[in-house]
């Protein structure tokens, strides 16, 4: 008897040991996940050296990135650029500025614009979704009307090409850092809202909703406790994704001059927009902004898809 | 005592059209006129096929659904009548246990706080402490270690998922438990432990059940008084043992000898009635009986055109089928034709064979529709079985 | 000779990172021509994928598979795709539990079943229509030709297993496996399907392998009943003596946690106590013991084989201490069982059922809920 405990024991033990790594709350299960995904690994790697270098970019540049220091090496009717040399690893721009400086200090701003813009349009497309959803589940006849009006406006945002909207945007409201960052963030909108309102529809559906309803718990309560946190997780996984869309949103709205015009602050989608005239002469000009674009897109893209991966319930073990 | 009583209770569904604006073009008639009353103490059993509305009814109880019209009697008070904050501190006493024990919890809700939340909702308990030292009793009522409370439902076996969903029901001490399927989702070995569960605490809490459930075994097993629904309405309602050994409504006969028994004694020897197609849909009911689109017994001209009523045979048996008594004495014979062509095997079938060959045999009695909905079933009386394959 | 011989069928899931999982492990059985044959068990029991196995419908990757499985001389285990595919159809069948997920939803009734028709049998243009419409009227469902042009989703769940049904059936196969065919349905279309099954088998002679988990549609139609437990056949008996006399305490356990319909009201119920622990590699032990009533020591030490019981011909079982007495007795005597956990299995004796109630669940819960609380411990 004692020894058939001691082996039942044995073999308890031996399930506990297996599981010990489950257990917690969805979230930090989410997070073991993450931190499991070599996806997510690379990703949160960019995503790192991004923000460090925009963080520690005008101490670590070589030179100022203003300063045409090297104006008389470049002639730009003679289509005589210079290449990367020794005290210009990446070379010089067609004013004669550091290119390498340029780019480091230039991260910042495009990384303002990434997250303030995405920050911006997550806010308010949030809001108007969520504020949507939970009216048309739990509002009855006012909330679906109420509904009803809410979405009809974000489809009408949702029917207009976003680059035009962001056009609009700059155009009626002039030239500056804050109207790129505004209509960049206005185009997520309609994303973040519709997304958010259908992932709580869905939630509202769920029997554990019925479960609180009959508990006779709150409504504002099981908005705000049970709908809401269950429903965040595709939101935050289309914010990760849309930090990328901004950033190349952003270059975008500099590629066709309606970005920020200070000329002090150096800014890759700005420097991109720029190298395009001089593209037959000095492609690389355009190659460094365009690179840097490209892979801190790429970074946010793979931590967004890890992410969703993560919190996918249906891959729960 | 009477502790819930229904009363011509409706529960139809809108069904809307439109883009800018709602416009309603039919109803589905989910519930369509239920009485019935379940006394204190005792356990009410509801049972039917998917779509006849029993679920929908136990969620009207405690207007989880909107009530189209009726009334919800609980202990004196019209619930379809209470505004809406009162309907919610109403809910204290009428609690519901779920058919999905993981989808009924909040995956991010770890046991404690699943099991604090109703007691906040309705102020029970002075703080936490006092929260804390009634949850433990509950899940020790129900089961589950001590060690639960900081553990989130996917952590848990299905069974135990189960418990946890009757845990936070009790621990607001209800009159009335709803239990809607309260085992269908769980395995068998893990159906008896929860069934146990539920009539021990009955027993020592003195809870009044109404489990609704398509299992009519389960049913049978748990309640002392069974309503069987068809198409939202009831079409029968008998303590359980009457049922059992009178059923007098066609469609109850039908279901019962559809169960099957793990015997097989049992199975080689009783009856079978098999009905013809499928259920007809909610939203268009049919006129008349609503059975009698697929009853054997099915007579030509009243079946089609007067709704019957629920009406006391006497024993607290009541049953809606304007022919019960005359099936019951064995003058009415089901009609062969209107049974599907797969009952044309001779052996199977003893009971409803030899029935059926004596209802041939009385033209009086066969006066049924010559020829069934759907055409002349294949396989007819002369024929005998086809091959299926040629 | 058996029309299937199943032999040793191992099954191992592979992952990558996590440990392997045997979902099948060491599973025999026969099935002859015309017979009914059931696999019974509960979910995680290793029934459905035994099937898909046999079917050579397991992904490729990531699964181990071992044994024999010889259909008609041929090891089914072995067999090259393209032959796999050829077999599958025309001799070899299945039917599924969700009819819907089964059909291509895109493609209409017709369209599906003259498709097999014409791949198996070859016939073209209205001569496989005629007999899809003909198969379909035979399955039961009515004004086949209308139904021919419709979609899986206008069908309803009867019509649709049906329709299932006649594409397993449209090329006269002689094995048909199904998969919980019933499971999904409301029990008057499950009494139909049931007969149309019974039918299929006494006018065809077409062999049955049915998976399920309802021991009443067992005892109804299965010739043959092999009850499974974590991936092992526990015990395998002729449909009369299994259910008389259940010698494995979890077949025993499941008959008397089963409500009868025909059971007087007012009897507890007698349930298995805990729940399956899948993740534990039970290598040779019995899977069951940390659930069952009269397991000692030996039990898991295992290499238990089936073994038939003495003075059966056909009734074998995998335990030390089978149980001797019939389950509806509620005595549930093992022979070598002394007081060992007499809470669950005595369930009609007046004084422990007051014992129950007196105490609530504390009865019986706390130590009965053991296994399951491991699972969740971590």
């Amino acid at each position: 008897m004692t020894t058939k405990t001691e082996k039942l024991d044995r073999l308890a033990e031996l399930t506990t040991r297996t599981e010990s790594t489950a257990g917690g709350s969805l979230w930090r299960e989410a997070l073991r996940r993450l931190r499991r995904s070599k996806m997510a690994l690379i990703g949160a790697v960019i995503m790192a050296v991004f923000v460090v270098v925009a963080i520690v970019g005008p101490w670590i540049a070589p030179y100022d990135p203003t300063d045409q220091t090297w104006r008389d090496e470049v002639l730009v009717n003679h289509a005589q650029f210079v290449g990367p040399r020794g005290g210009n690893w990446l070379g010089l721009d067609h004013l004669g500025r550091d290119e390498l400086s340029r780019m480091l200090v230039g991260t910042r701003q495009t990384l303002l614009v990434g997250v303030v813009s995405t920050l911006l349009g997550f806010a308010v497309g949030a809001l108007t979704g969520g504020i949507s959803g939970a009216a048309l589940a739990f509002g009855g006849r006012a909330g679906r009307r109420l509904d009803t009006v809410l979405m009809r406006l974000i489809d009408m945002m949702l029917a207009l090409p976003s680059l035009l909207l962001a056009v609009s945007v700059a155009a009626i409201m002039g030239q500056s850092l804050t109207t790129v960052m505004i209509a960049v963030g206005v185009v997520q909108i309609p994303v973040f809202a519709r997304l958010l309102r259908g992932s709580m529809l869905a939630q509202a559906g769920a029997d554990y909703v019925l479960a609180a309803r009959s508990l006779g718990v709150r409504r504002r309560r099981i908005v705000l406790a049970h709908v809401l946190p269950n429903s965040l997780g595709p939101v935050i996984v289309q914010a990760t994704l849309a930090l990328a869309t901004a950033i190349i949103e952003a270059a975008a709205l500099s590629y066709l001059g309606l970005g920020n015009p200070d000329a002090s602050q150096p800014e890759w989608g700005v420097m991109l927009a720029q190298a395009q005239r001089f593209f037959d002469a000095a492609p690389m000009m355009a190659v460094y902004p365009a690179v840097g674009i490209i892979v801190t897109s790429l970074g946010f893209t793979l931590l967004g898809e890890a992410m969703r991966e993560a919190l996918d319930p249906k891959l729960r073990s | 005592m009477t502790l819930l009583e229904l009363d011509e209770v409706k529960v139809h569904f809108p069904v809307r059209r439109g883009i800018l604006f709602d416009r309603t073009v039919g109803h589905v008639y989910a519930v369509d006129g239920v009485s019935l009353s379940v006394s204190a103490g005792q356990t009410y059993g509801l049972v039917g096929e998917s779509g006849c509305g029993k679920t929908t009814l136990g969620r009207a109880v405690l207007r989880l659904n909107e009530i189209t019209s009726g009334r919800v009697v609980f202990d004196g008070t019209d619930l379809a009548a209470l505004p809406a904050e009162e309907m919610r501190r109403a809910r204290r006493r009428l609690q519901m246990v779920f058919q999905d024990p993981l989808g009924s919890l909040n995956p991010r809700q770890n046991i404690e706080s699943v099991l604090a939340e109703g007691m906040a909702a309705h102020g029970l308990g002075a703080d936490r402490a006092e929260r804390r030292a009634k949850i433990l009793e509950i899940l020790d009522r129900v089961g589950l270690p001590a060690g639960s409370l900081s553990r989130y439902p996917h952590e848990f076996s299905g069974g135990q998922r189960q418990r946890i969903g009757i845990a936070r029901a009790l621990v607001l001490e209800p009159d009335l438990v709803i239990c809607d399927e309260p085992v269908s989702a769980l395995d068998v070995s893990i159906q008896a432990q929860v069934l146990n569960l539920l009539e021990e605490l009955q027993d020592s809490l003195g809870l009044t059940y109404l489990v609704i459930a398509h299992d009519l075994a389960v049913v049978r097993h748990i309640s002392d008084v069974i309503g069987v629904m068809y198409l939202g309405s009831l079409v029968e309602e008998a303590p359980s043992d009457a049922l059992y050994s009178d059923p007098r409504h066609p469609y109850t006969r039908a279901l019962m000898s559809a169960v099957p028994v793990p015997d097989p004694e049992v199975e080689d020897t009783r009856e079978r009635i098999l009905l013809r197609g499928d259920l007809p849909s909610p939203a268009g009911p049919p006129a008349g009986c609503r059975f009698h689109t697929r009853c054997p017994w099915r007579q030509p001209e009243r079946c089609a055109t007067e709704r019957p009523e629920l009406t006391d045979v006497g024993g607290g048996h009541r049953v809606a089928c304007h022919y019960a008594a005359e099936i019951a004495e064995g003058t009415l014979r089901p009609n062969r034709e209107l049974a599907p062509p797969i009952l044309h095997q001779p052996g199977t079938l003893t009971g409803f064979e030899a029935e059926a060959a004596e209802a041939a045999a009385e033209p009086g009695a066969a006066a049924g529709p010559e020829a069934g909905p759907g055409g002349p079933p294949d396989g007819g009386p002369g024929q005998g079985p086809q091959p299926l394959i040629p | 000779m058996p029309l299937l011989s199943v032999d040793e069928l191992t099954v191992t899931f592979t992952g990558h990172g996590a440990p392997d999982v045997a979902a099948v492990c060491g599973v025999s059985f026969q099935v002859d021509e015309s017979q009914v044959v059931g696999l019974v068990g509960e979910s995680g029991c290793g029934k459905s994928v035994t099937s898909l196995a046999l079917m050579g419908l397991l992904p490729q990757r990531g699964v181990r598979i071992g044994g024999r499985a010889e259909f008609d001389g041929t090891d089914l285990l072995r067999l090259r795709q393209a032959r796999l595919r050829d077999l599958r159809g025309s001799q070899l069948a299945m039917i599924f539990q969700d009819p819907l997920s089964s059909l291509n939803p895109v493609v209409p009734i017709g369209v599906q079943v003259t498709e097999i028709l014409s791949r198996h049998r070859g016939l073209r243009g209205s001569a496989a229509r005629k007999e899809a419409a003909e198969l379909l009227d035979r399955v039961g469902i009515p004004d086949p030709t209308r139904r021919l042009k419709e979609y899986p989703h206008q069908l309803s769940g009867g019509m649709r297993q049906r329709a299932l049904i006649a594409m397993a059936v449209a090329c006269a196969p002689r094995l048909l496996i199904a998969d919980e065919p019933t499971t999904a349905l409301d029990v008057t279309i499950q009494a139909q399907i049931l007969e149309l099954l019974k039918e299929l088998v006494d006018q065809q002679g077409t062999a049955l392998l049915m998976i399920t988990h309802d021991l009443g549609v067992v005892a109804g139609l299965c010739d043959r009943v092999n009850v499974l437990y974590a991936g092992k056949v526990v015990e395998a008996a002729d449909r009369r003596p299994l259910f008389a006399e259940a010698a494995h305490p979890y077949a025993h356990g499941l008959l008397g946690s089963i409500p009868r319909l025909d059971a007087p009201r007012g009897e507890r119920l007698r349930p298995i106590r805990g729940s399956i622990n899948d993740r534990i590699d039970w290598g040779d032990g019995c899977a069951f013991a940390p659930r069952c009533d009269f397991s000692t020591e030996e039990c898991l030490d295992g290499g238990l084989p089936l073994t038939l019981l003495p003075g059966r011909e056909a009734h074998r079982v995998r335990c030390v201490h089978p149980v001797a007495a019939a389950p509806g007795d509620g005595a549930g005597d093992g022979p070598g069982n002394a007081g060992n956990g007499p809470g669950n299995t005595a369930g009609n004796d007046p004084g422990n059922t007051a014992e129950n109630t007196a105490e609530g669940s504390p009865g019986e819960n706390p130590e009965g809920d053991a296994a399951e609380t491991t699972e969740a411990t971590s």
